[in-house]
C-alpha cells in the first residue's frame, strides 16, 4: 500500500522529478569533485556552511537570489503564455539603466522617488520586452532571435549611457551613484554614520545583517511571484494569455486578439526582468558600470524558471536554490582550492535532467516495475 | 475439434486508474492470430486507454499481458514495437513536412557504415510492402500534401515496416470517406490473410459487422461481452454497448421554417493552394430549419465553412446573418452576431486541450459580466456554469477540472456542443458533429440539433455521412466542386439520386 504511494509519487508527480534532478545534480557534481581529487563531502559542507553559518551569509544568499527569482518569473511568465523569452538579460540591463538614470536625475522625496524609479524601470524594460512581442506578432520574427539581438543592443545602450557627460563618474568605467532618496538598502546612511556604527557594535546580529546590502528587494520579488500567480490563474487577462500560449488557433477563433496578448505578455515578462535590474541598482550596486559582457542574471533566469516548473511559487524556491549555490559555491575556491565552476556543472546537470523527465520516468518505471511479481494485484 | 493454438494476444485482468477514476476495470481481451477483433464501447468507455496500455503508453495499475502465451511487460512503445505491436492512433502522429518515406523509416532508418541514410533502398522496401498489402502510396509525397486517407495508409505502413503482427487501429474510419473505408476493408483482408491480427476500434456498427470476426464490448471500463459478430445484429450490439435501447432513426416534428437567417450570395473562396474551392455559392438557411450540405469530401465544404466563420478570406460575394453583412469579418464579430460553430477540427479550433473542461466552457465568454468582474474571473460562477453543462450534456467524467486532453474523443465533442448551443445562437453551424461519437452520443447530438431547430434557430449541418444528412436535415443542398448543384426536400430525397448529384451528375 504505502510502497505504491511512493512509487506513484516518484513516477507521476512533478515535484518529485525536480527533487530527483536536484539530487542527481549534487551526485554528479560530487563525482566530478571526487575525480578531480577533492572530497565532495567536505566541499558540500563548505558550501553549506558558506550559506548558513552566519547571518550575513544568509543575507548575501537572499540578496543573490532576489534578481534570480525575478528573472526566473520573467521567463516563466512568458513560457506559460507560449513565448520563449531569452531576452531577460537585456530587459534586466534596460531596467537597471533606467533605474540608475531616474535615480540620479529626478529630485523627489524618497516616498515618491522610490516608486517612481521602479515604475520607470518597469515601463522601459517592459517596452524592451514588448518590442520582441511586436516583432513577432507583426512580422512573425521569432522571439528567440529578436530577444537575443535586443540583449546586445541593451548592453551597448547601457555602455553608452554610462559615458553620458554628467552621468558618468569621472575617470571610471561606471556611472554616478543614485541619490539617497532612491536607495533601498536598509539604513544605508545611518549604518555608516558614527551613531549607527556605535549602536551596531553593541548589536551583533543586526551588525552582521547590515554589513551586507540587505534591502527590500526580496519582499518585492515574492510579492511579484504572488502577483504573477494571481494574474495567470485568477484574471481574465491570464486566462487569455494562457489560451494564446496553449492553442493560438483556438484562441484566435474564440475571438482573442492573439497579437495584442503576445505583446502584453512580453511586456509583463520584460518588466519583471527589468525590475530585477532596478532593484539591484537601488539596493546593491547603486550605479551601473560599463559592461564588457553580459552579467548572466537573465540567462540564469531560464534555468531558474525550468527548475521551478515555470510556476510562480516554484520559481521562488528555485531562485533561492540557485542563489544559494552561486553564493555558497564561491567559498570552495578559497577554502579548498576546488573550482567554483562546479556549481555551474551542477546546475547544468539539474537542468538537463529536468528538461528530460522521461529519462527519470523510464528508468524509475523499469526499476520499480521489475520487482512487481506476476499477477500481484497492485491497488 | 480442439484448437490448441495460442492466442496472439491475451490481456488479463487489466485495470487502469487515473487518480480515483477507473478507466479500465478488470478487462480481459483475447485476440487470435489472423483475426479482426473489434472493440466497441461508448465514448469514454476506455477503449483507447486499453490500447495505450497494450502499446506501452500507459502502464496498467494491475493486470498482465501475454503475447503468444508469454507474459510481457510492455513498459514503453519501444518494447511494444519490439514485440511486433503497431498502433495507428485516433489522431495521427506524422511529421507534416517529411515525405512519406521519411515518416515511415523514422526511428528505424537504414544507414550505411558512414551513417549515410539509404533512402533509395528504404523506398524500395516501402514500395514492396505497399504493393503486398494494397496500401498504395507515393513515397515521395510530403505528408502535408496528401489526404487524411493517405496519411492513414502511411501510419499503417509505418507499423508494418516495423514488423507489426498485431495492428491496433483506433477509429480508423472516423476520418475516411466511404470510398476510402471500402479500400481499408480490402487492406484489412490482405493483412489477415498474412495471419496478422487486427484490433479495430469503431463506433460504426455497420463496419464492425462487415470487418470484424469477433467483438469485445466495454461499458464504462467494464467488460460486457465478447461475441462472434456473425451471431448478432447491429441493434443487439448497440443496446449491449449503451445498456439501453437506442433509436437509430430520430423522430422529429415537421419543420416550421421562418425568415431566412443566413444568406449567402455568390461566395467565392480559394483553398490553400490558391485554387477556387467555393465557386459562386449562394444559399439561404431559414430560422427553424436544418439545412444539410451533402457532398464528397474535398468539394469545398471546409473552405466554405471557414469563410462563413471568419477563418478564411472570401475572394468575392457576400454573406449576412439577419441582414447584417459579415463578409470577411473576424470570428469574434461573427460570434457576436450570434453564430455558433461546432468546428470540424475540434482539437485545433474547438478546444484548448490543456485547459480544463470548465475553462473550455468560457472560451468566448470569459469576459462577460457573468464570469468576470473587474478583470477577475468569478470562479464560483464558472464552476456552477460548468457543472450545469456537464450534467445537462452528460459529459463523462463529470470532473470539470479535468483537462480536455484527458477526455475521450466523444466527450471532447460534447464539451464543444454544450458550449456552442448554450450561446443561444441564431445560426448553428455544425461540421461533422458526430465524427467519432458512439451511437448513444450521436443520438444525443442529433436530438440537440433538432431541438435547436425547434427553438427557432437556423441550423447548417455539413456532414460527409449521407445517412446523417438524410435523417436530420429538412432540406439537403448537394455540393460538388464548390457549387451547390441542387437542393432537395429531405423527405423526398432518394439516396441514389443524391449520390449521383454528389459525383457531379445534374438532376
Ligand atoms: N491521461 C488521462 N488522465 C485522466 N483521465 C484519462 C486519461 N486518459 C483517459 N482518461 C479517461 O479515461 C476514460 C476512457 O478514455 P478513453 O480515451 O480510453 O475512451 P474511449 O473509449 O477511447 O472513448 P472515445 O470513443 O470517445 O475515443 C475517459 O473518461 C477519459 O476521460
Ligand atoms: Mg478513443
Amino acid at each position: 500500500m504505502k510502497k505504491n504511494k511512493v512509487i506513484k509519487f516518484f513516477t507521476e508527480s512533478n515535484k518529485a522529478f525536480t527533487l530527483i534532478s536536484i539530487l542527481l545534480g549534487f551526485i554528479i557534481g560530487g563525482l566530478i569533485l571526487w575525480f578531480s581529487g577533492f572530497n565532495p563531502f567536505t566541499a558540500y559542507a563548505v558550501i553549506f556552511k558558506g550559506i548558513f553559518s552566519k547571518p550575513s551569509y544568509i543575507s548575501y544568499t537572499i540578496i543573490r537570489s532576489t534578481p534570480l527569482i525575478l528573472t526566473g518569473l520573467s521567463v516563466a511568465f512568458a513560457f506559460r503564455t507560449g513565448l520563449f523569452n531569452i531576452g531577460a538579460e537585456g530587459q534586466y540591463i534596460v531596467g537597471s539603466a533606467a533605474a540608475a538614470l531616474a535615480g540620479y536625475y529626478i529630485q523627489l522625496p524618497a516616498v515618491l522617488l522610490i516608486p517612481l524609479v521602479i515604475l520607470i524601470a518597469i515601463i522601459s524594460s517592459g517596452i524592451w520586452g514588448a518590442i520582441a512581442g511586436l516583432l513577432k506578432s507583426k512580422y512573425g520574427i521569432h522571439e528567440v532571435i529578436s530577444t537575443i539581438m535586443l540583449n546586445w543592443i541593451a548592453l551597448y545602450l547601457q555602455n553608452y549611457i554610462t559615458k553620458i557627460k554628467g552621468f558618468a563618474k569621472p575617470n571610471s568605467e561606471a556611472s554616478k551613484f543614485i541619490q539617497d532618496a532612491a536607495n533601498i538598502t536598509f539604513f544605508d546612511n545611518w549604518k555608516h554614520s558614527d551613531k549607527g556604527m556605535a549602536w551596531l557594535n553593541n548589536h551583533h546580529f543586526a551588525k552582521e545583517i547590515l554589513r551586507t546590502p540587505a534591502n527590500f528587494g526580496i519582499i518585492i520579488a515574492i510579492l511579484c511571484a504572488l502577483l504573477v500567480w494571481i494574474i495567470l490563474n485568477k484574471t481574465t487577462l491570464g486566462y487569455k494569455l494562457r489560451a494564446v500560449g496553449f492553442n493560438k488557433e483556438a484562441a484566435r477563433y474564440a475571438g482573442i486578439n492573439i497579437e495584442k496578448y503576445m505583446i502584453i505578455s512580453m511586456f509583463i515578462s520584460g518588466s519583471l526582468a527589468g525590475l530585477a535590474g532596478a532593484l539591484h541598482v537601488m539596493g546593491v550596486s547603486h550605479n551601473i558600470t560599463n559592461l564588457s559582457a553580459m552579467e548572466g542574471y537573465g540567462f540564469d533566469g531560464i534555468a531558474v524558471a525550468l527548475i521551478g516548473s515555470n510556476a510562480a511559487f516554484g520559481t521562488i524556491w528555485s531562485g533561492f536554490l540557485f542563489g544559494a549555490l552561486k553564493y555558497g559555491g564561491t567559498k570552495i575556491q578559497p577554502f579548498m582550492g576546488a573550482p567554483s565552476e562546479i556549481i555551474s556543472i551542477m546546475i547544468g546537470t539539474i537542468v538537463f535532467f529536468i528538461s528530460m523527465p522521461n529519462i527519470i520516468k523510464i528508468s524509475l518505471n523499469k526499476i520499480l516495475l521489475k520487482n512487481k511479481k506476476r499477477g500481484e494485484d497492485v491497488k | 475439434m480442439e484448437n490448441k493454438k495460442m492466442p496472439a494476444l491475451e490481456m488479463r485482468n487489466i485495470t487502469k486508474k487515473f487518480g480515483d477514476f477507473v478507466a479500465n476495470d478488470n478487462l480481459n481481451l483475447i485476440v487470435q492470430k489472423g483475426e479482426v477483433h473489434a472493440l466497441l464501447g461508448e465514448n469514454g468507455a476506455g477503449k483507447t486507454t486499453l490500447m495505450n496500455i497494450l502499446y506501452g503508453l500507459y502502464t496498467p495499475t494491475s493486470g498482465d499481458i501475454f503475447l503468444n502465451g508469454v507474459r510481457t511487460n510492455i513498459l514503453n512503445p519501444k518494447i511494444a514495437i519490439e514485440n511486433k505491436i503497431g498502433m495507428v492512433h485516433q489522431h495521427f502522429m506524422l511529421v507534416k513536412n517529411f515525405t512519406v518515406t521519411e515518416n515511415i523509416i523514422l526511428g528505424k532508418e537504414k544507414k550505411n557504415k558512414l551513417g549515410k541514410l539509404l533512402l533509395r533502398k528504404s523506398k524500395k522496401d516501402i514500395v514492396a510492402l505497399s504493393k503486398k498489402y494494397g496500401l498504395l502510396v507515393n513515397p515521395d509525397d510530403k505528408i502535408e500534401d496528401i489526404t487524411v486517407g493517405m496519411q492513414q495508409r502511411v501510419e499503417i505502413l509505418k507499423a508494418l515496416y516495423r514488423g507489426a503482427d498485431i495492428l491496433i487501429l483506433d477509429e480508423p474510419t472516423a476520418v475516411l470517406t466511404p470510398q476510402e473505408i471500402k479500400e481499408l476493408g480490402i487492406i484489412v483482408k490482405n493483412l489477415t490473410a498474412e495471419k496478422k491480427s487486427i484490433i479495430f476500434i469503431s463506433h460504426k456498427l455497420k463496419e464492425i459487422t462487415q470487418f470484424a470476426d469477433r467483438c469485445t464490448i466495454i461499458r464504462r471500463g467494464k467488460l460486457i461481452d465478447t461475441l462472434n459478430v456473425t451471431d448478432v445484429t447491429e441493434h443487439e450490439l448497440a443496446s449491449k454497448m449503451v445498456g439501453r435501447e437506442v433509436n437509430f432513426k430520430i423522430e422529429k416534428k415537421k419543420a416550421n421554417p421562418q425568415k431566412p437567417i443566413l444568406k449567402i450570395e455568390n461566395l467565392v473562396v480559394k483553398n490553400n493552394m490558391g485554387l477556387v474551392a467555393v465557386n459562386k455559392l449562394s444559399l439561404e438557411v431559414k430560422a427553424g430549419e436544418i439545412l444539410g450540405i451533402a457532398g464528397i469530401d474535398g468539394n469545398g465544404q471546409s473552405e466554405f465553412v471557414e469563410a462563413i466563420t471568419g477563418l478564411r478570406k472570401a475572394e468575392s460575394g457576400k454573406f449576412s446573418i439577419s441582414e447584417v453583412d459579415l463578409t470577411n469579418k473576424t470570428p469574434r464579430e461573427i460570434f457576436l452576431n450570434k453564430v455558433a460553430h461546432i468546428p470540424e477540427d475540434r482539437q485545433k479550433f474547438g478546444l484548448v486541450m490543456d485547459f480544463s473542461v470548465k475553462e473550455n466552457f468560457i472560451l468566448q465568454t470569459h469576459s462577460y459580466a457573468e464570469f468576470s468582474d473587474k478583470g477577475f474571473l468569478k470562479n464560483k460562477n464558472v464552476e456552477d456554469f460548468a457543472n450545469k453543462l456537464v450534467a445537462k450534456f452528460d459529459v463523462r467524467p463529470t470532473n470539470i477540472n479535468k483537462k480536455a486532453r484527458d477526455l475521450s474523443g466523444g466527450n471532447q465533442q460534447k464539451v464543444i456542443i454544450a458550449r456552442e448551443v448554450t450561446h443561444d445562437p441564431q445560426l448553428l453551424i455544425a461540421v461533422q458533429p458526430t465524427r467519432g461519437l458512439d451511437v448513444g452520443a450521436i443520438e444525443f447530438v442529433h436530438k440537440s440539433l433538432i431541438k435547436q431547430r425547434d427553438e427557432g434557430k437556423a441550423v447548417l449541418l455539413v456532414s460527409l455521412e449521407l445517412d446523417e444528412v438524410m435523417n436530420i436535415a429538412d432540406r439537403i443542398a448537394v455540393i460538388f466542386e464548390g457549387e451547390i448543384v441542387g437542393i432537395v426536400d429531405a423527405k423526398k430525397a432518394d439516396i441514389n439520386q443524391l449520390g449521383l448529384m454528389m459525383s457531379g451528375g445534374k438532376l
